[in-house]
């Protein structure tokens, strides 16, 4: 087990310096991002497991949600847990490594290798911080297409994300219809609700009245503002689940002890449960890097970028869709996913959907639930046969 | 797991303690009404108390598509015949997607379906077929004008709350409509209710009046007046006796509506 400083400093260590591989970009090839700045240089962190095959037509991408990384399947290197995504990828899973090969890189302006607010600046010498350009959904596919690009991929036979990730294969299907072969977007919506950002926004305020935020320039100080940060997740954590969960995991069951204690402590189980989802989270996370990727999660509509209606951006999409919701999920509910099934019958693309019965509330795409799994697999093998992959 | 790559949350506890169950069995309207749909069950199977005719054919083909052919539901290969080759085809409640995938394999069409059970589009999914989980009397409202050729619903109708305007909506989405249905104008269905006084539960209609999912049963000859109501042009309409067989013989409609065991119907949009 790991010291919270000891991870703490690893995880400082992989923004620059990721434990998995880096596509770098010079000078040459700089990131046109939506904020209107070229990025360069810039770089890419990312995994890839299982192999390329001959004809270049078995590649999958994989993007993560929020505060995911490039490690969906292997053991993550700063905090020794197994990826997060590994129970629907690997060898002989639904997403089958020994048919496919799978690529999962870092979002742009995340701090896991990924050029982001925590990466140094070659300018200065620092911390980006503040000075990193906003970020967009559209800058992070951007980003993962230069990536495809430079691992010699014409076209992706699946495109598979939730939440944020889910976002960016929606992305990803508008921008590039032609390099997606299918296309599953889960437990997402097509643009961040009102809701979902005012959830961000308390978060953001929370980091930024730390005062060890430092304005940012908390890395120049050899601070982090950890309390804010902390707060911010665990209030984003509770958006994750569903009442019904929390009171089938928690109930109002006390914390090693037999009466309430007529004090602020963490009486209820629920609120040790949270403050050690804050806790633990804060020592990985960087804290501009939850301001920059929550901001890209607000700012995206898709239908925005197409005249305000969604349709118009999957128009003459050939792309087959697999739309996936939950029914207790009430950050992305039902109601998103079927705007999206909307959209792609209005533009006659191939689409199925499927709501999942779960109580497990948004974080269930991550978990096992019966009928994800088998309709995952069922699709992907569906798909797989249509593009002759062996 | 929470949404993250590694804090113990809620979900990791979860991951070990719930192992992946067996999907629960959805009791749905547009599927499970299909069950007894075979019109190949023997005639007078279901009249006798107790009498075990099996209802289903053999469903595990040795070899996708020939024997999958060869056991196809005679209505299924009857609509088939309906539909041109290439066409956009919309199969409302489609079940486990086997009339799609016939219609893929001799039509070649372009097909999507509407599917209550998520079991049932979990199958569908498998089969590569493009299948929305959702509800016909609400769904079909979302799809454009004209999106499709031809707008199926097969032993369907009688399960929607609201045939009238499932039926229009099918109109507007599609050149043509395809409906079969069960004729509760049917002669044993007439035994059953004139003589024995009882709700009729039949290798047709298997279920019990009190957990029926079929809610609006119609005959025939009703169908035909609903068909005038919302102004739809009949092009083809095929009763099938209770063995699947077209009744071939030229009738009138009072007939068809005691032979018939099902109404099979080609509809154009405007009389």
């Amino acid at each position: 087990m790991l010291s919270a400083r000891r991870i703490t400093e690893e995880a400082r260590i992989q923004a620059d310096e990721p434990a998995s591989p880096v596509m770098r970009f010079g000078a040459d090839a700089p990131l046109a991002m939506d904020a209107g700045v070229a990025l360069a240089p810039w770089q890419i962190a990312y995994q890839t497991y299982g192999s390329l095959n001959a004809e270049r037509s078995n590649a999958v991408l994989i993007c993560h949600a929020l505060t995911g990384d490039q490690h969906v399947a292997n053991v993550h290197p700063v905090t020794g847990k197994p990826g997060w995504w590994e129970t629907l990828i690997g060898p002989g899973k639904p997403i089958d490594t020994d048919r496919f090969f799978v690529i999962c890189a870092n979002v742009l302006g995340g701090c896991m290798g990924t050029t982001g607010p925590a990466s140094t600046n070659p300018e200065t010498g620092q911390a980006y911080g503040l000075d990193f350009p906003l970020v967009t959904i559209g800058d992070m596919v951007r980003a993962q297409a230069m990536l495809v690009d430079r691992l010699g991929i014409e076209s992706l036979f699946a495109v598979v994300g939730g939440s944020m990730g889910g976002m960016q294969v929606l992305q990803w299907a508008a921008t590039y219809p032609e390099r997606v072969f299918a296309a599953l977007p889960i437990a997402t919506g097509a643009r961040h609700s009102a809701q979902n950002i005012a959830f961000h926004e308390v978060g953001r305020q929370a980091v930024m009245a730390d005062p060890d935020w430092r304005g940012g320039r908390y890395l120049d100080h050899g601070v982090r503002p950890h309390k804010g940060l902390a707060v911010a997740r665990m209030g984003a954590h509770v958006t994750y689940l569903s009442e019904s969960a929390l009171h089938r995991k928690f109930g109002r069951r006390l914390q090693d002890r037999a009466a309430p204690t007529f004090s602020f402590d963490a009486d209820f189980q629920i609120e040790s449960y949270l403050r050690h989802q804050g806790i633990s989270f804060v020592e990985r996370f960087d804290a501009n890097s939850y301001l920059y990727v929550t901001r890209a999660m607000d700012y995206f509509d898709l239908a925005a970028e197409h005249g305000g209606a969604l349709a118009g951006a999957f128009r003459g999409a050939r792309t087959r869709f697999c739309v996936i919701s939950f029914t207790s999920d009430w950050l992305f509910p039902t109601s998103d996913s079927r705007a999206i099934v909307h959209a792609l019958n209005a533009a006659a693309a191939p689409v199925s959907f499927v709501e999942i019965e779960s109580d497990k509330g948004h974080d269930a795409f991550l978990l096992e639930e019966p009928g994800l799994f088998g309709t995952i697999r069922g699709f992907v093998e569906a798909a797989a046969r249509a593009r002759g992959i062996a | 797991m929470s949404e993250e790559t590694g804090a113990p949350g809620a979900g990791e506890a979860e991951r070990a303690a719930d192992a992946p169950g067996p999907d629960e069995t959805e009791s749905t309207r547009l599927s499970v009404k299909a069950a007894g749909a075979f019109p190949g069950a023997t005639v007078l199977g279901g009249l006798l108390p107790g009498g075990d005719v099996p209802r289903e054919r053999p469903r595990q083909a040795l070899d996708r598509g020939s024997l999958d052919d060869f056991y196809a539901r005679a209505d299924h290969v009857l609509i088939a015949d309906m539909v041109e080759s290439g066409a956009r085809v919309l199969d409302v409640g489609c079940g486990d997607g086997s009339l799609l995938a016939l219609l893929a394999r001799r039509r070649g069409v372009d097909g999507r379906g509407i599917e209550l059970s998520r079991q049932n589009v979990g199958e569908c999914l498998a089969k590569g077929l493009a299948v929305i989980q959702g509800d016909a009397d609400t769904d079909l409202a979302d799809y454009p004008d004209d999106a499709f050729d031809y707008v199926i619903l097969s032993q369907t109708i009688q399960a929607t709350r609201r045939p009238r305007w499932v039926l229009e909506h099918m109109l507007r989405i599609g050149r043509r409509a395809i409906v079969t249905f069960p004729n509760f104008g049917h002669w044993r269905v007439r035994i059953e209710l004139g003589l024995k006084g009882r709700m009729p539960v039949t290798d047709n209609l298997p279920y019990s009046w009190y957990d029926t999912p079929n809610i609006h049963f119609c005959t025939i000859r009703d169908f035909v007046s609903l068909c005038r109501e919302v102004g739809a042009g009949m092009e083809r309409a095929v009763a099938l006796d209770a063995s699947g067989q077209p009744v071939r013989v030229n009738l009138p409609w009072w007939a068809w509506n005691l032979l018939g065991d099902q109404g099979v119907f080609l509809l154009r949009r405007g009389g």
